[in-house]
């Protein structure tokens, strides 16, 4: 199929100067071009910005219509699954599962059946497609397995993604220690739980060199020793989710399971500093960690319903709030959303520039919507931010130069 | 490990032990707006106030001879469903509702598709098609019974969920302390045992907090929950300190799983350090009193001689309460579909 030039007028790039931007064969060919192309597809975006499309790192199912609304066009898959991605098979199989309006980059499960205990065959996933490496849901518990799968990683060029919870004191836990948990008689662990899983894996780091992302931190103790690691020029990074940013652990008042989330919500504190880490540096990434869940899942009592949000729809809206906030510059949310996530991955995507995919999307970054979980196109709409008035969504949305919506 | 409170405030509503007239409380339902009893937090201390009240006029009738009924529920169906064991509490409701005239229906978890993977809310639903009339919850599940009346077109009872809430228990003993001290306010309290797991407990911090009580909290370090400041208490792990000057000890069940190594090393050694001893006893008021909810594990965290001394231990008066509580909030929660003036 012969793909027209592609032509994008009167766009903000990353909400800032007014561009025209020349896409040929899907890839970027020039911003403000002198001339254009015969033939080519015009589109006048009216003043909307432009911007790279969202890479999401950590999500937990292939949803494409959530994925197309949230203007995500790379979605990185954890390994957690009814069968995890542990073989190449596995691997290869979910790597094709976007096409073709969709990239998925399968992250390889670090051990066995992510158990934590034996090896992958990290070095056959990644010939099959595999990204990164990721511990899943848990972290590795056994530290010498944990030492072990950073240097095999490292030495094959791939970053662990590590989640980062002390399985001893989070040991059927469902909320954080607090005012909250008590009066609802929730299970609940310290918010120190997460700290001492980063000390643990910094000092891995330091001892093998090798480069480590925590998917998601939470809380102030732990982006501290972070900000420190950074400091001594380690090579660790870390994300977070618009959740632990906007909502703090009272939004579980009244048993509501769609705030039920791994890491839980945690203290006002805590929150602030999850700010905090966004405005200074020390937060890279800002993912949705989309996993939706049917009421089978969540229409339970609390401390049975599973954890996880519906992100993949509002996380474009909730960074957006981040700018309006005065937290980060819309370039710097879109390093947060795209150009960060895909360095991790390994990818060449994830910002606008030529000889780059034109994976591109425009941002209505100004109008009002209200998140209505009976209404998301996920295929099921447990998010925490039902009812929140927000604003900005992805109005279009291009996958090398082919558009997608 | 203790932090001082301030002084409770004194709640204008709780001066006597005498039944207020009506006129006391606001008009019609207004003296209870709630369509469900879920837990302690929502209440105000005048609906508290209000159902102790209510509740002295059915101790009344119970202790008054041979014709223990009332038929203002004549017709009603009240069903019990229990999706965790227990046959105290799941008795009183039966009493209750059968001493007003309601038929009254059990359901056991044990016997029910519950155990065959029904979901909560599929039973709910199902309960609901049978057109109840008011539904007793118990669960093992924090926020299930609240899950429940979410669901359902009738008035819900909470008879237990998870460590949560138990209304009904902080109920009665908040008029088992009223009958025996007069009062239920500017009251020493001391809260024992195994507080972490407890629903008791928490109902209980609720309601004689919130009637101006000042309330500790007695218990390993292992079994205090966190953030108890938040709630308005203080906490001891020393025992002798905290039942000092007491008016009220209020003991806990011990659950036998919490003595296998994880939250206490033995029994024994709980019963050495925060079992309910004469000795420890005398830490407290001379006119103090023991409570207990039961069942009891005697000679771990109270002696018999306690248990048994009727002169402290309100353990059966708990129980008699229990009925009578249990009667006023299933009258006072059907009044509405009853259609009792005022109830709209």
């Amino acid at each position: 199929m012969e793909l027209n030039p592609l032509v994008i007028t009167n766009a903000r790039l990353l909400g800032g100067d007014s561009v025209t931007v020349l896409a040929v064969a899907g890839s970027i060919s020039a911003i403000n071009p002198s001339d254009l192309p015969d033939g080519a597809e015009t589109v006048d975006a009216k003043g909307q910005w432009i911007a790279p499309g969202i890479v999401d790192l950590g999500v937990f199912a292939t949803d494409k219509p959530a994925f197309h609304f949230g203007g995500i066009t790379r979605a990185a898959l954890m390994p957690d699954g009814a069968h995890p991605l542990d073989h190449p098979g596995m691997v290869e199989r979910a790597a094709k599962g976007g096409k073709p309006d969709l990239w998925v980059h399968p992250l390889a499960a670090a051990t066995k059946g992510l158990e934590g205990k034996e090896l992958a065959e990290i070095a056959l996933m990644k010939s099959a497609g595999a990204r990164a490496v990721a511990t899943g849901r848990r972290r590795i518990a056994d530290a010498g397995v944990m030492r072990r799968v950073l240097s095999y990683a490292a030495a094959l060029g791939l970053t662990v993604i590590a989640h980062a919870e002390d399985e001893g004191l989070t040991h059927g836990a469902v909320a954080t220690d607090g005012e909250m948990a008590t009066r609802l008689g929730l299970a609940s662990a310290p918010a120190i739980a997460e700290a001492m899983a980063v000390a643990r894996d910094l000092m891995l780091v330091e001892e093998t060199g090798a480069p480590l992302h925590f998917r998601q931190l939470s809380t102030a103790r732990a982006l501290d020793l972070v900000r420190e690691a950074k400091a001594r020029g380690l090579p660790v990074t870390c994300g977070i989710t618009p959740a632990h940013l906007f909502l703090s652990d009272t939004a579980v008042g009244d048993f509501r399971t769609f705030a039920r989330l791994s890491p839980p919500l945690r203290s006002e504190d805590d929150r602030l500093a999850c700010l905090a880490g966004v405005a200074d540096g020390t937060i890279d990434i800002l993912a949705s960690g989309h996993d939706p869940r049917g009421p089978e899942d969540k229409r339970l009592p609390f401390a049975e319903a599973l954890p996880g949000m519906a992100g993949a729809e509002t996380l474009l809206a909730m960074g957006l709030q981040l700018v309006r906030d005065g937290h980060v510059t819309p370039a710097r949310l879109f390093d947060l959303l795209a150009a960060n996530p895909a360095r991790l991955l390994g990818i060449d995507a994830g910002r606008i520039e030529t000889g780059l995919d034109a994976d591109l999307i425009l941002v209505d970054e100004g109008t009002p919507w209200q998140v209505d979980a009976k209404k998301m196109a996920a295929w099921a709409g447990n998010t925490p931010f039902d009812g929140m008035p927000v604003q900005g969504r992805a109005t279009a949305m291009w996958k090398g130069g082919v558009r997608i919506r | 490990m203790r932090n001082r409170l301030p002084p409770p405030k004194r709640s204008a509503l709780m001066t006597s032990s005498s039944i207020r007239p009506a006129s006391d409380y606001p008009p019609g339902g207004d003296a209870f707006r709630h369509r469900h009893l879920l837990g302690i937090a929502p209440l105000t201390p005048w609906e508290i106030s209000y159902i102790l009240d209510a509740a002295e006029e059915w101790v009344e009738m119970n202790r008054s001879g041979a014709a223990k009924h009332d038929d203002r529920l004549a017709g009603l169906t009240i069903i019990n469903a229990f999706f965790e064991n227990s046959t105290r509490t799941l008795l009183s409701f039966e009493i209750a509702g059968k001493r007003l005239g309601a038929d009254v229906v059990n359901m056991h978890a044990a016997q029910s598709s519950v155990k065959k993977g029904e979901t909560l809310i599929d039973t709910a639903m199902t309960l609901n098609a049978m057109r109840a009339d008011a539904i007793v919850i118990r669960h093992a599940s924090s926020g299930a019974v609240q899950l429940i009346a979410d669901k359902v077109d009738c008035p819900v009872l909470n008879a237990g969920d998870g460590r949560h809430e138990h209304p009904t228990q902080a109920l009665l003993d908040a008029l088992t302390i009223r009958r025996r001290k007069g009062r239920v306010e500017g009251l020493t309290i001391a809260i024992c045992g195994d507080v972490l797991h407890s629903r008791v407990a928490r109902s209980n911090i609720l309601a004689l907090t919130l009637l101006g009580n000042e309330v500790r909290v007695v218990a390993p370090p292992t079994l205090t929950p966190p953030a108890m400041e938040r709630m308005h208490v203080a906490t001891f792990t020393d025992m002798d300190e905290g039942l000092k000057d007491a008016d009220v000890v209020m003991m806990l069940r011990l659950q036998n799983e919490r003595m296998d190594g994880a939250y206490l090393p033995s029994a024994r050694e709980y019963h050495a350090l925060y079992g309910l001893t004469p000795a420890r006893l005398d830490k407290a008021k001379p006119d103090a009193i023991v409570m207990h909810p039961g069942p009891m594990n005697r000679g771990v965290e109270i002696d018999s001689s306690i248990a048994d001394d009727p002169e402290r231990s309100t353990i059966t008066e708990q129980v008699e309460m229990g009925v009578a509580v249990r009667m006023a909030c299933l009258d006072i929660l059907t009044r509405r579909k009853r259609g009792v003036p005022g109830w709209n």
